[in-house]
């Protein structure tokens, strides 16, 4: 017996697999996408009496044919992997449904453990189940197992060390029999096919089975005759659904004998515990109101409790932000050291992403627990048929609740959650409309825009802004799904209601930690490559040499100033030369950048203190001035410190506006126009493409404040520039409209890619939006001007479009529908 | 009135109004009738399966086949999917798939 074995785990969805994998593998497990499908590969490993053993969870399936990827991918594993052992999870209270796989699983001759899970819930139902009777049925081991409460690993395990090899069993397919026997032999007779079983290939191509007549072609130098004999045995057995029909009802046949000879039904008749809880939950009155109540309550312990917990993380990550400035090269007066600005810039960016972790977690295990409690699937039934309106699925639901139906969320976990849409087409309209929805980076800029131009209706605004995305959302998919999707494969709803189970704490924790660790990893990566681009284009090529000049005269005149108000202050032996006036001020930023951070009096007081430690001598200009001298000393810093805030500040501005990134914003601007963005808005937007957040830092660093005038906010600022430039609220409209159907940031489109495998969808995930949102906010713009509409009222116009739309598409249209009783002409 | 937006046929489809509710067995079944035309509650033998590919065979799989009774569960709040019980399963559907399942009186 070789020491290494290899185990794949098979069975139905809602068998319980995963947490026999996980009772298996413990916390040593790989997720990785089997090639050219985004079906995840989870494999693991363990040691078991000096056997290193390796386990692979197949994708759940109900069956071993080609119509699925996950059934294409389970059954190419294992005829091309060959696994040592194949574990069978049978979902003990439902064996009957579960036991036409273990059949096909032994035609193909794979030496099978069933492992019988959730004897819990069996018992519960009162099933007993005579498992030697069932041992000796199979002719495999029967382990019974309770993978939720860990039970039966151990002997599991054993059962796996001690598999071998078994001989295919033979299913008796009634009449269809004599046409498998005939055709069996055939296929025995060649040579080519060894390690396939005959029985299970010939089965298969009674079938009609694409991928098993493509297994013969590829091994057959000339298949045909074989083929050719398939066929015609099926036209004898009336066709390939006929074929199909026998073969399923003779599978179903044998395991309503099994099960009625093994397991004796105490309690027959009885109405499960779950239908009774279904009862309730999806009655036709109380289930949208139950619905709508879960939401809310996802929403607001993961968004509005999360985004409290990232107060108590957000002084951690500022702290790690404090602590890299201090090892990086220290800041020049006015230019800093390239590295220093570039460090500083990845650790933002990183800690922008960061940031959402504490949400992310929560908002991951409460998914997990809709999961595993088997309302999720409940979810899907209720609103499928609003969304199958718009070419969605009932499963989009979550994508778009992760997204921020109500204003925050985030595209990420959102795309990440279009995972387990069973139909292609929808999946793929629900991944490119996930992120018209609003995410939370988006709020900042609807914030800063109504409170300049909507001070009045900023309600109403916000109530507009965060619905019509989904007006937006729903009427694009549809768009979609009958335009570039069109030829997608779409499923039919068909679909298992698990019974409810109540979710174990281990499980929940495993997947929310999972799940978030991939987004770090992920999306992580990607956002810290892209920051490097975006600083370049917002560094170079630089201000120009002349205006670099009179900057650094202003910065002297500055440092002149302070001196001069310094005079003969006893305290200026402290700052003898430049070096160490660049140190003062300097230190005095770091100072008051730790005091900001700091929490409680005791916290400031030993940053006080340990100032007073290292800068000695500046303890005169930064602390709290005790005497006269100290406290003109550091006026005279604060003075200075102003003035090299702002020449800062002006350069910086300077520095985009002469940057890669400001030229591209101005040679945008003959489009832009038409929707009322100047070059500073493009900025902004182009900015926002690596982290929606920075939108509104942008424009804080372009709307910068005029000289002399005062602490202003930048809403004051922002519109007082824009009234002077002739714009009004229409702008702010079309500004918002864009915003609200731009294109997904970053992160987002990573996962785009991700989850859609192909690049060519992620450039349309990028270009359609951009063009989408263009066009919407220029004719709006247009439309609105040339009617002379105040913002508000173009705002409700759009609105009631979009809700006008929406009802158009969803309104039944009757002259469209098929003729009724297509079933009843179809009748011999 | 979402649900009348919504509902493809109206009020009437899906057992409504028209059966009275609880109807025993098929209503009017000149030669067998459409799973989806069957009030929730009813319980029904499926004589066969129309459709083929992918629809057909998840269904044979989840245990929907000819011979076996299924029982219609409940319609959701929308009217469609509706819910089937099949043995120890309860599989949920669109109506557009039921309507390939003919089935007639236990």
């Amino acid at each position: 017996m070789s020491d290494r074995r290899l185990v794949a785990l098979a069975g139905q969805q809602n068998a319980g697999k995963s947490t026999l994998f996980n009772l298996l593998t413990g916390l040593t497990q790989h997720i990785a996408n089997y090639p050219g499908v985004t079906v995840d590969k989870k494999s693991g490993r363990y040691a078991h009496a000096g056997q290193s053993v390796e386990v692979v969870d197949l994708p759940g399936c109900y069956s071993l044919t080609s119509y699925s990827p996950e059934e294409r991918v389970a059954r190419n594993f294992l005829i091309e992997d060959r696994p040592d052992v194949v574990v069978n999870v049978l979902d003990a209270s439902n064996l009957r449904r579960g036991l036409p796989l273990t059949f096909q699983l032994l035609e193909m001759g794979m030496p099978v453990i069933v492992a019988l899970n959730m004897m819990d819930v069996a018992e519960g139902r009162g099933l007993q189940i005579d498992l030697a009777a069932l041992e000796r049925r199979l002719c495999v081991p029967v382990v019974p197992v309770i993978g939720r409460k860990g039970q039966g690993g151990e002997a599991l395990k054993a059962a796996i060390a001690a598999a071998r090899d078994t001989r295919p069993a033979t299913l008796n397919y009634g009449a269809l029999e004599p046409a498998v026997a005939e055709l069996q032999a055939r296929l025995a007779d060649r040579g080519e096919l060894a390690g396939l079983s005959a029985r299970w290939l010939a089965v298969k191509l009674l079938e009609a089975d694409i991928e098993a007549e493509r297994l013969l072609a590829d091994r057959l130098d000339n298949p045909h005759p074989i083929l050719d004999l398939a066929h015609r045995l099926r036209a004898q057995a009336g066709g390939a659904e006929a074929a199909a029909d026998r073969i399923a009802a003779a599978r179903d046949a044998l395991a309503a004998d099994i099960v009625t000879a093994c397991i004796i039904a105490t309690r027959a008749g009885h109405v499960p515990l779950s239908e009774r809880i279904d009862r309730v939950v999806l009655n036709r009155f109380i289930a949208p109101v139950f619905l709508v109540a879960i939401v809310w309550a996802i929403y607001q312990l993961s968004i509005v409790q999360g985004y409290e917990l990232t107060k108590v993380t957000w002084p951690v990550l500022a702290g790690f932000r404090n602590l890299a400035a201090g090892v990086l090269p220290d800041a020049g007066f006015l230019v800093d050291p390239q590295v220093r600005s570039l460090g500083l810039w990845m650790v933002d960016s990183v800690n922008t992403l960061l940031n959402y972790v504490p949400i992310f977690l929560i908002l991951f295990a409460l998914i997990a627990i809709l999961e595993d409690s088997g309302y999720m699937a409940r979810i899907a039934f209720i609103l499928d048929r609003i969304l199958h309106r718009f070419g969605l699925h009932g499963q989009s639901t979550l994508p778009f609740i992760l997204a921020g139906v109500f204003a925050g969320g985030c595209a990420v976990p959102g795309v990440m959650a279009t995972k387990g849409i069973p139909d292609a087409r929808a999946r793929m309209a629900t991944i490119l409309t996930v992120p018209f929805m609003n995410c939370m980076a988006k709020i900042p800029l609807y914030t800063l825009l109504i409170n300049i131009y909507f001070p009045e209706a900023k309600g109403l605004m916000l109530f507009y802004l965060s619905t019509i995305t989904v007006i937006a959302a729903l009427l694009v998919a549809k768009l979609l799904t009958t335009s570039v999707l069109r030829h997608h494969e779409t499923a039919p709803f068909v679909m298992e209601l698990p019974n409810y189970h109540l979710p174990t704490i281990r499980g929940v924790a495993q997947r929310a930690f999972d799940r978030t660790w991939l987004y770090i990893k992920k999306v992580g990566t990607v956002v810290v490559a892209i920051a490097v681009v975006i600083y370049v284009l917002l560094q170079f090529p630089g201000v120009p040499a002349e205006r670099e000049v009179a900057y650094q005269s202003r910065a002297e005149t500055a440092i002149a100033d302070f001196y001069t108000a310094l005079g003969d202050n006893p305290h200026r032996a402290a700052v003898p030369d430049q070096a160490a006036l660049v140190a003062l001020v300097n230190a005095a930023t770091d100072y008051r950048a730790a005091r900001l951070n700091a929490g409680g009096r005791a916290a400031a007081e030993a940053i006080d203190a340990r100032f007073a430690e290292r800068f000695p001598e500046f303890v005169p200009f930064v602390l709290r001035a005790q005497d006269d001298a100290a406290r003109a000393a550091s006026a005279a810093l604060r003075d200075l410190a102003n003035a090299r805030t702002t020449l800062r500040r002006e350069m910086r501005q300077d520095k985009i506006e002469s940057s890669f990134l400001g030229m591209i914003g101005r040679s945008m601007e003959p489009v832009t126009q038409f929707a009322d963005f100047d070059w500073k808005i493009n900025v902004a937007l182009l900015a926002s493409f690596a982290a929606r957040e920075s939108s509104v830092a942008t424009l804080g660093v372009l709307f910068d404040q005029p000289e002399g005038e005062g602490a202003q906010t930048l809403e004051q600022r922002m519109g007082a520039e824009q009234a002077a430039e002739g714009r009004s609220a229409l702008s702010a409209v079309a500004l918002m409209l864009f915003f609200a159907l731009y294109p997904p940031c970053l992160a987002t489109v990573i996962m785009v890619r991700v989850q859609t495998d192909s690049y060519r969808w992620m450039g349309f995930a990028i270009v359609f939006p951009t063009l989408l949102g263009l066009a919407v906010a220029s004719a709006v713009f247009t439309l609105g001007s040339a009617l002379q509409l105040t913002g508000l009222q173009t705002m409700t116009a759009v609105y009631l479009l979009g809700l006008a739309a929406l009802l158009i598409v969803a309104l039944p249209k009757p002259w469209l529908r098929l003729p009724p009783r297509r079933a009843a002409q179809d009748m011999p | 009135m979402k649900r009348a937006f919504f509902g493809r046929n109206g009020w009437g489809r899906g057992g409504r109004g028209t059966g009275g509710g609880q109807a025993d067995g098929c209503r009017a079944c000149w030669d067998g009738c459409s799973l989806d035309a069957l009030a929730p509650g009813t319980t029904c033998r499926i004589r066969r399966l129309m459709g083929c590919g992918p629809v057909r065979q998840r269904l044979l799989d989840l245990g929907i086949r000819p011979e076996r009774e299924v029982t219609v569960v409940r319609a959701a709040p929308l009217l469609d999917p509706i819910e089937l019980r099949v043995g120890d399963s309860f599989i949920v559907i669109r109506r557009r798939e039921a309507a390939q399942i003919e089935v007639e009186d236990v």
